[in-house]
């Protein structure tokens, strides 16, 4: 019932591999999971793919189907022609164990070092009262299902190891955000820690975080740019401010390196934003100088600065 | 000697198998009691199963109505069970559950409110009130994430105090155990691999928690991931522990039947819960043909009635759709067997002619998600097609109510969780299995440390245990040829399918007993193509050893219990038998590895509890034996 069709699987392991060819059989209804499963049950039995929920829960199946990182078990065969060669490779920011098996521990040390809830002194359990709206902000980045999708397209990561140490990746952005947001959390300095620890200021906001999220969580506009912003608001400088906006791009004093290999169509190799704060107490605020953030992205350019309606965001206000 | 010199070893005061809510709750109260506690799981941290629980976690909590309380969730859930549950566990469970829940606030758990800012609770099939606290439809990934963060938060505690995260807590994983050991009948620690390596490592421990989950990979249509071969239920008979009930398997009403390979896909509960209808291919809302005796008093007739229950549940009886699973799994396998299913083979649940698009993207957005990118329906606009999955096992370890320790002969195992049995009886109500982690996982933790502090000295592991263990693991690699371990997962998984099955009979359940022995000698030549690293035919070659004495008890079971009641239903004895009531089926292993299985009688509800029931109610489940005692109790407390 089913059709052949050509797929192309890297194996192989940290010492080196390459992409193999299998025709596989494919099924009306079919994602890119039940492939691999089927290769690993007629052709390749040792095929190291991870998986858990099939249905989009677990964020165990990342990889990057003909470039772009996915889902296995939420890419439906249907999206691709019938003649269409589907390429699956590992994540490519984490190092390979096998096959489509990547390193991910990156990210556990990250939410390790991502500061905890802190709950509210004297509240006993059981005493936890907040408004529906209040925990809707929070909620949507504990929607989140740690696919690490945001986290392998981010260019800060992607194609600069070197960055790994000081940069904790959108994904953490969401869960410094989550804790800023959340009605009851007793740290209010979880900005500044995100911007002096986390590396918020590497992220020049080139929205591919959000385009990858299989969750559709608005991790741009809705964590890190409120984030930001808010730094911002405390130390706006208004000099600063009108400088930067009427100043061309060419005029302002640092010179913005161009990365290595801008021209290759999928490469994520962008400048990373400036120091955030530089020597003299002054912040570059990119975002109003540039009309594009760090170079394209490999999903279409996004326009910046972003049309009011689009920025969700609230400000919360201030509780007793 | 030379095999086993060169293993890693680990010492710790209490080693969790298995990272859900059970094992991730134990491990924190272990840790909390000031104990050395290693966490294992087999995929990475924060993706066991309990991520894909949707519905949410029951908890007489009576936020939504003040007329909730522990009484009322203890009488649901001995009703869905059939009054098969283990009366002392559904006790501690209703109790405990609230506090459980609330506590989860002070880790940072953000739940659906209520209008005065309280945990909102939902209606759920079985219980009489909204019970269930969750967080949209995805309850299960808010419950670990909180856990998961708990823990990192305690790592982070230790860091301060030791500059080490890993000092008091740590998680090992992609580990995967495959043996406990033992020093006489005490546990001395616990065996097994790194999936990434596949370098072996051993944890020595007096006191191992099983927190592992289910069994349901045994089926082919299941809404279980690939971790649920039964290991814990193994590694338990193994070490000489017992299992109870596993004859009960729940069978989900709703699993997706269309497309073929995402059958068995869950639909949460909560599409009936919030309104949601089920309608066979000629439009008929026949729930209402299903309603079994015990239940026609709380279940409406009409579908009048029914419709207005959802804004006046205090003067209007429940729709049927929202009856205990099992009653729904079978109307709806009757409907189809009748013909009167669609072409996939399931019937219809609808949505979308009960509320406006928004509600249903508000109140189901990861279903709406789900339905449209797996089977590209919409279901603002559609109905979706739904038929029954292989859900929860109810059967499990047995084990002492109140610690959570583990039967049988051994001494230093406890099991919380989906691995454990006898909280749920016959069959499980939706939403009481999160709780139920949490409530008995706090448990285990706390009664294996303290268990840890009674012994005089370690358990020690012996050499030649250890090196039995390596030569098992490593047997199906040096069978390069051997039979490819998915075609016999397959054939196991048709055998349990067809012949012990949602609808049982003898003849079929001897049939199946004698295919899982010709499917054990198979196994016992299974091999493994590949290497040591991340070799996941190698790993399926091991569970598969798991899979197989588990549905072996199963069969057992299915066969011995005639009678027909919650998740086991024989097409040959239909009826509930009173009788069958009191009695538990209990399997261990014998010397050869083979099942043995034995009858153990049902402990006894004690006299306050039993009357929370109203007569007539208990009737219907009490031998006549039983309910004289009851009437004779009853006079006697009028009479003080
Ligand atoms: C789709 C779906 C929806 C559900 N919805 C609900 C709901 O709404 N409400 C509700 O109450 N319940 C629900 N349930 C049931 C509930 O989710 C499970 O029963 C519960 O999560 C089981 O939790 P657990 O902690 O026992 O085990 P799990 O969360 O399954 O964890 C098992 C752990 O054990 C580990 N493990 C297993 N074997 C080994 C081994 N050999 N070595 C090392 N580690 C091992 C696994 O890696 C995993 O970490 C649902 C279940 C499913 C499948
Ligand atoms: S917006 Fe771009 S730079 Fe910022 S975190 Fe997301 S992917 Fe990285
Ligand atoms: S934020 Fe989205 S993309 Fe990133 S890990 Fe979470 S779910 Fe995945
Ligand atoms: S398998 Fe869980 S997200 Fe794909």
């Amino acid at each position: 019932m089913g059709t052949k069709r050509h797929f192309r699987v890297w194996r192989g392991d940290e010492s080196g591999g390459d992409i193999q060819d299998y025709d596989v059989e494919v099924n009306e209804g079919e994602v890119v999971l039940d492939i691999i499963h089927r290769l690993q049950a007629t052709q390749t039995p040792d095929l190291a793919c991870r998986w858990n929920c099939k249905a989009g829960k677990c964020g165990s199946c990342s990889v990057e189907i003909n470039g772009k990182p996915r889902l296995g078990c939420m890419t439906r065969m249907s999206t691709f022609e019938e003649d269409e060669t589907v390429t699956i490779t590992p994540l490519r920011t984490f190092p390979v164990i096998r096959d489509l098996v990547t390193d991910v521990s990156f990210n556990y040390e990250k939410a390790r070092e991502t500061p905890a809830f802190a709950p509210p002194p004297g509240v006993a359990p059981g005493e936890y009262r907040m408004q529906q709206v209040d925990v809707e902000r929070s909620q949507e980045f504990r929607k989140c299902i740690e696919c690490f999708l945001c986290q392998n397209t981010c260019h800060v990561v992607r194609d600069h190891e070197e960055n790994k140490e000081a940069f904790s990746g959108p994904r953490y952005f969401i869960r410094a955000a989550e804790l800023d947001m959340h009605p009851l959390d007793d740290r209010d300095d979880r900005k500044q820690y995100a911007q002096a620890n986390q590396g918020l200021g590497f992220c020049n906001i080139t929205k591919c975080c959000t385009e990858v999220c299989p969750e559709h969580i608005k991790i741009t506009d809705n964590a890190i740019i409120p984030m930001k912003e808010r730094v911002v608001d405390k130390r706006y400088d208004p000099l600063v401010w009108l400088g930067r906006k009427i100043f061309r791009r060419d005029e302002l004093e640092q010179e913005v390196p161009t990365p290595a290999g801008a021209a290759a169509p999928f490469s994520s190799a962008r400048r990373a934003e400036l120091p955030d704060i530089r020597e003299d107490g002054k912040m570059n605020v990119t975002e109003i100088t540039l009309d594009t953030q760090g170079g394209p992205s490999p999903f279409g350019d996004q326009e910046f600065p972003m049309p009011a309606d689009r920025l969700s965001y609230h400000k919360p206000e201030p509780q007793d | 000697m030379s095999t086993t010199a060169r293993i890693e070893r680990h010492l710790y005061d209490v080693v969790v198998i298995g990272a859900g809510g059970a094992g991730l709750r134990a491990a924190i109260e272990a840790r909390l009691a000031g104990k050395r506690t290693a966490i294992i799981s087999k995929s990475l941290f924060g993706k066991a199963h309990t991520v894909m629980a949707e519905g949410g976690a029951a908890a007489a909590m009576g936020n939504v109505n003040s007329k909730d309380n522990w009484m009322v969730h203890f009488r649901d859930t001995m009703r869905g069970g059939k009054f098969l549950n283990n009366f002392r566990m559904a006790e501690l469970h209703a109790k405990e559950a609230p506090e459980r829940i609330w506590e989860l606030e002070t880790y940072g758990a953000l739940f659906d409110r209520t209008k005065d800012g309280k945990i909102s609770q939902r209606n759920f099939g079985g219980h009489e009130y909204p019970r269930l606290a969750h967080v949209g439809d995805r309850t299960g990934l808010e419950l670990i994430r909180t856990l998961q963060q708990k823990i990192v938060s305690l790592q982070q505690e230790d860091f301060a105090e030791t500059g080490s995260y890993e000092s008091r807590i740590r998680v090992f994983s992609e580990t995967t155990i495959t043996e406990l050991l033992l020093d006489g009948d005490r546990v001395a620690g616990a065996f097994g691999y790194y999936r990434e390596s596949g370098e072996f490592l051993l944890l020595e421990a007096p006191a191992v928690i099983l927190a592992t989950g289910g069994v349901g990979r045994s089926y082919k249509v299941t809404s279980n991931s690939w971790e649920y071969t039964g290991d814990g239920h193994a590694l338990a008979l193994r070490a000489g522990a017992t299992l109870i009930n596993m004859e009960f398997l729940q069978f989900h009403p709703t699993g997706m039947v269309w497309p073929p390979s995402v059958k068995g896909i869950l639909v949460t509960e909560s599409v009936r819960g919030d309104g949601g209808v089920l309608r066979n291919s000629e439009g008929k809302r026949f729930m209402f043909d299903y309603v079994p005796d015990v239940f026609r008093k709380q279940y409406a007739d009409t579908e009048e009635e029914a419709d207005r229950w959802y804004t006046d549940p205090d003067n209007n009886r429940r729709p049927p759709e929202l009856l205990p699973r099992d009653e729904v799994a079978r109307a709806i396998n009757s409907e189809v067997k009748a013909g009167r299913g669609t072409k996939a083979g399931g019937v219809l649940l609808d949505v979308s002619t009960r509320m406006p698009a928004e509600t249903i993207i508000k109140r189901l957005p990861s279903m709406h998600h789900q339905f449209k990118e797996l089977a590209d329906v919409d279901i603002t606009k559609e109905p979706m097609e739904v038929g029954p999955t292989c859900h929860y096992v109810m059967g499990g370890v047995e084990v002492e109510p109140d610690t959570a320790a583990a039967m049988g002969t051994v001494q230093g195992l406890f099991a919380a969780g989906e691995v454990s049995g006898g909280m749920h009886g016959s069959n499980r109500l939706g939403g009481n299995s999160l709780s139920d982690l949490l409530v008995f996982g706090k448990r285990a933790g706390e009664h294996a440390a303290a268990y840890g502090e009674t012994l005089s000295k370690r358990p020690k592991v012996s050499t030649k245990d250890l090196e039995a263990a390596v030569t098992t693991a490593l047997a199906p690699l040096q069978r390069q040829s051997g039979e490819n371990p998915y075609g016999l997962q397959q054939d196991l998984q048709a055998v349990m399918g067809d012949l012990v099955g949602i609808i049982r009979r003898e003849g079929e359940l001897t049939d199946a007993l004698k295919r899982i022995q010709e499917l054990k000698l198979r196994v016992a030549n299974v091999g493994a193509t590949g290497g040591r690293r991340y070799n996941p035919g190698w790993h399926l070659a091991l569970d598969l050893r798991n899979m197989m004495i588990v549905s072996e008890c199963t069969a057992k079971a299915a066969l011995e219990r005639e009678e027909s009641r919650g998740g086991h239903t024989r097409e040959d004895f239909p009826a509930m038998s009173p009788q069958w009531r009191l009695v538990n089926l209990v399997c261990s292993l014998d010397d050869g590895g083979d099942v043995h299985l034995e009858r153990k009688p049902l402990p006894t509800m004690r006299d306050e509890l039993i009357q929370l029931f109203d007569r007539t109610e208990l009737s219907k489940y009490l031998t006549e034996d039983e309910m004289s005692r009851f009437d004779a109790n009853a006079e006697s407390t009028e009479a003080k």
